[in-house]
């Protein structure tokens, strides 16, 4: 700065305002990361702090909390709610796979084989966001309804023998079982299944197919050695984004199920709302996060994404 | 391998590609000889690529066969074919390494150890040190290679190559062309290569088939085609031609017409069209073959060459050589090339000059023909 004083104008001017130009294009990125940042903080890492300061006090609500730095908290929620936990993991992990296993020949077939129909397709996937969760969810009671067209037909179909023999339906009853909810599940994170999956598909060249076929690989093949593995993104990202929200999904399992198909997302909602046990309630969310973040290590591990392009 | 002489050979009869409405292909015969580097030559949109695609599988003939030896492969798949496509964009395989991509073709075929003919392949592209590269890692040369490599390990019995040099440079692309050529002698095996480069197909191939508009205009060695192109399409396409318009008035051994008042003669068998006294022809003349007189020195021209008169509208230096550009009463705009060998400093735009040449080198063309077919547009410069 002292330069630019001493120096004549002509000369040195120029070299601090490209400096000082460039310092603050240095600062852009800063600056653009700021409302991410703030948003961060104040609606996820105070509420993290605040519900981590919540899981080891003790009290109650009428004499008020306090941080006592009582552990145990978490054990006696884990001893008391493990039941639950599993089925989150079953339920949840049921719905993820039944949703790849719907989503991606859907998938598939908007990205190759639709054609014009392309944009349609890809509306009509996610015209159900136009509903409310709520009703739509709602809407599944009616589907699953005793004695309805659905029930009627799985059970001539002797589907009910075998979801009933897995335990995940009681008689000729599909609603309040853990088919109903893992059904509700399915359906309603169905669209962050497909979206991912298209979007991944979609971008693989069309040539690689040919090239493909052209070495000897039957269409089998083909999907197997090219298109699958150039999809891995898709089903990687597909999988967690219904995956994860399924974990900690309450909605299904209040509407659709039983009392013996709580997921951990209802235990919490009570302890929280009925049971006003605040510190076991965090606890659980600590706990849940920690399971599904062990979960999607151990999966994103094996899924070997960090190797794809 | 147990070849019958016709092998190797690739013969499409009466095959043709229709759109809708619209043919990309007309009815075709080609036979391409076992073992020859065959070049399809083609603006874009000519239908090389098509007739390309339809022998690799990937494209299902409207009408016509596509033999490969004595076996008809028409209703193979392309899997099922004992062809093999070096891609325009290479369609490498992004997930996979350079060792992989190259191994793509023997693992489908069930051939368990790989390793060593991958060595090999990876040998003769001389990219042995990139074989755990993944393609995005590798230059486009090298990647053209890859995909040369992951195509010739197959051993099939007909390479396709669809413009593969496309995307290179041009100094690349001309030491990509040798490094192919050499490949080519090196393994024996058939190559049908689609490009738009002339001078790329001239280079590379024994036998190079014009083609416009879905029909081979002409087939032939590269030099047969360049000296004795068979339509005004080929001239203009292939290299450089100057087109004069004359009138036929007398045939014989030679055929002897006149241009702007002057007498060119070229020999009768160098004359497909068909030709009698009083009709019109197109006279052609490769601007290389030219030589360029001053007026002054006019008398010193040796008679019996064809000589038209006219002047200099223009000239350009390209360093080996010096292109002139000459209006005169048989047609403006005659090319003419000299090699940079003694330059004569009185040929400078305006200057009266004297064109004259070996008749031997001159051909004909039916006059029917529209005389700008093939010559390069400002859109197809490119």
């Amino acid at each position: 700065m002292t330069t630019a004083t001493d120096t004549p104008p002509r000369a040195g001017a120029a070299a601090p305002a490209v400096r000082r130009r460039s310092a603050r294009r240095r600062l852009v990125p800063y600056w653009l990361l700021l409302p991410g940042v703030l948003w961060l903080l104040v609606f996820f890492a105070l509420p993290m702090v605040y519900q981590a300061s919540t899981s080891v006090q003790t009290g109650s609500l009428e004499e008020g909390f306090r941080v006592t730095w009582h552990f145990p908290t978490y054990w006696e929620a884990l001893r008391d709610y493990h039941p639950q936990f599993a089925k989150t993991l079953l339920y949840a992990g049921t719905a993820t796979l039944l949703c790849l296993l719907l989503g991606y020949p859907l998938a598939y077939l908007i990205a190759f084989r639709a054609g014009r129909w392309r944009h349609v397709l890809l509306v009509l996937v996610i015209a159900p966001f136009f509903t409310s969760f709520l009703i739509r969810t709602l809407a599944w009671k009616t589907i699953l309804a005793d004695g309805g067209a659905v029930v009627g037909a799985l059970d001539a179909l002797h589907v009910l023998d075998v979801t009933g023999r897995l335990g995940w339906t009681e008689g000729d009853r599909v609603l309040a079982t853990p088919l109903a909810v893992i059904c509700g599940l399915t359906y309603n994170f169905l669209p962050f299944m497909i979206l991912p999956l298209y979007t991944s598909l979609e971008r693989i060249d069309g040539r690689l197919h040919e090239a493909a076929r052209d070495l000897y690989a039957s269409p089998a093949a083909t999907f197997r050695k090219v298109t699958l593995p150039l999809s891995m993104p898709g089903v990687v990202s597909g999988t967690l984004l219904t995956f994860i929200p399924a974990s900690g999904d309450y909605v299904n399992a209040e509407l659709l199920g039983s009392t013996d198909t709580k997921m951990i997302g209802n235990v919490i909602q009570g302890q929280f709302l009925r049971v006003l046990d605040y510190p076991t309630a965090a606890a659980l969310s600590f706990l849940l996060m920690a399971v599904v973040l062990v979960t999607v290590t151990v999966y994103i591990r094996r899924a070997g994404t960090e190797d794809l392009v | 391998m147990t070849d019958t002489p016709t092998g190797g050979d690739v013969r499409l009869t009466g095959i043709s590609k229709t759109y809708g409405s619209f043919t990309a292909v007309h009815p075709l015969d080609l036979t391409v000889p076992e073992g020859s580097f065959f070049a399809l030559l083609g603006a874009s949109g000519c239908g090389k690529t098509t007739t390309l695609r339809m022998i690799a599988g990937l494209e299902e003939p409207t009408t016509g066969t596509v033999l490969l030896g004595d076996r008809d492969v028409t209703d193979l798949p392309p899997h099922k074919r004992p062809v093999n496509t070096v891609f325009q964009s290479y369609a490498l395989f992004p997930h996979l390494d350079v060792h992989e991509n190259i191994a793509f073709g023997l693992r489908r075929r069930g051939v368990r150890s790989v390793r060593r003919q991958v060595d090999e392949m990876l040998e003769l592209v001389q990219l042995g040190d990139k074989a755990r590269h993944r393609p995005h890692q590798l230059s486009g040369g090298q990647q053209q290679r890859v995909a040369v490599a992951r195509a010739l390990i197959n051993h099939p019995r007909v390479l396709l190559l669809d413009e593969p040099l496309g995307a290179l440079d041009l100094k690349l692309r001309r030491r990509m062309q040798l490094e192919l050529k050499r490949i080519q002698t090196e393994v024996g095996i058939t190559f049908v290569h689609v490009t738009h480069d002339q001078e790329e197909a001239m280079t590379m191939a024994d036998t190079v088939a014009v083609m416009n508009a879905g029909r081979v205009e002409q087939m032939g060695a590269p030099a047969e085609l360049y000296d004795n192109p068979r339509t005004t399409f080929v001239a203009n396409f292939l290299g450089t031609s100057n087109l004069i318009e004359a009138e036929v008035v007398e045939v014989g051994a030679d055929v002897v017409a006149t241009a702007g008042g002057g007498t060119l003669r070229l020999p009768a068998d160098r004359c497909p069209a068909p030709v009698r006294a009083g009709g019109r022809l197109l006279v052609g003349i490769r601007p290389e073959k030219i030589t360029l007189a001053h007026a002054d020195d006019a008398d010193a021209i040796p008679s019996g060459r064809n000589r038209t008169a006219g002047r200099i509208a223009d000239t350009s230096f390209i360093g080996v050589s010096t292109q002139y550009a000459v209006d005169g009463p048989a047609g403006t705009g005659l090319q003419v090339y000299e090699q940079n060998i003694e330059r004569d400093p009185r040929l400078v735009p305006g200057a009266e000059v004297v064109l004259h040449w070996n008749p031997a080198h001159t051909f004909g063309l039916d006059a029917a023909q529209d005389v700008e077919a093939g010559a390069p547009t400002v859109e197809g410069a490119a």
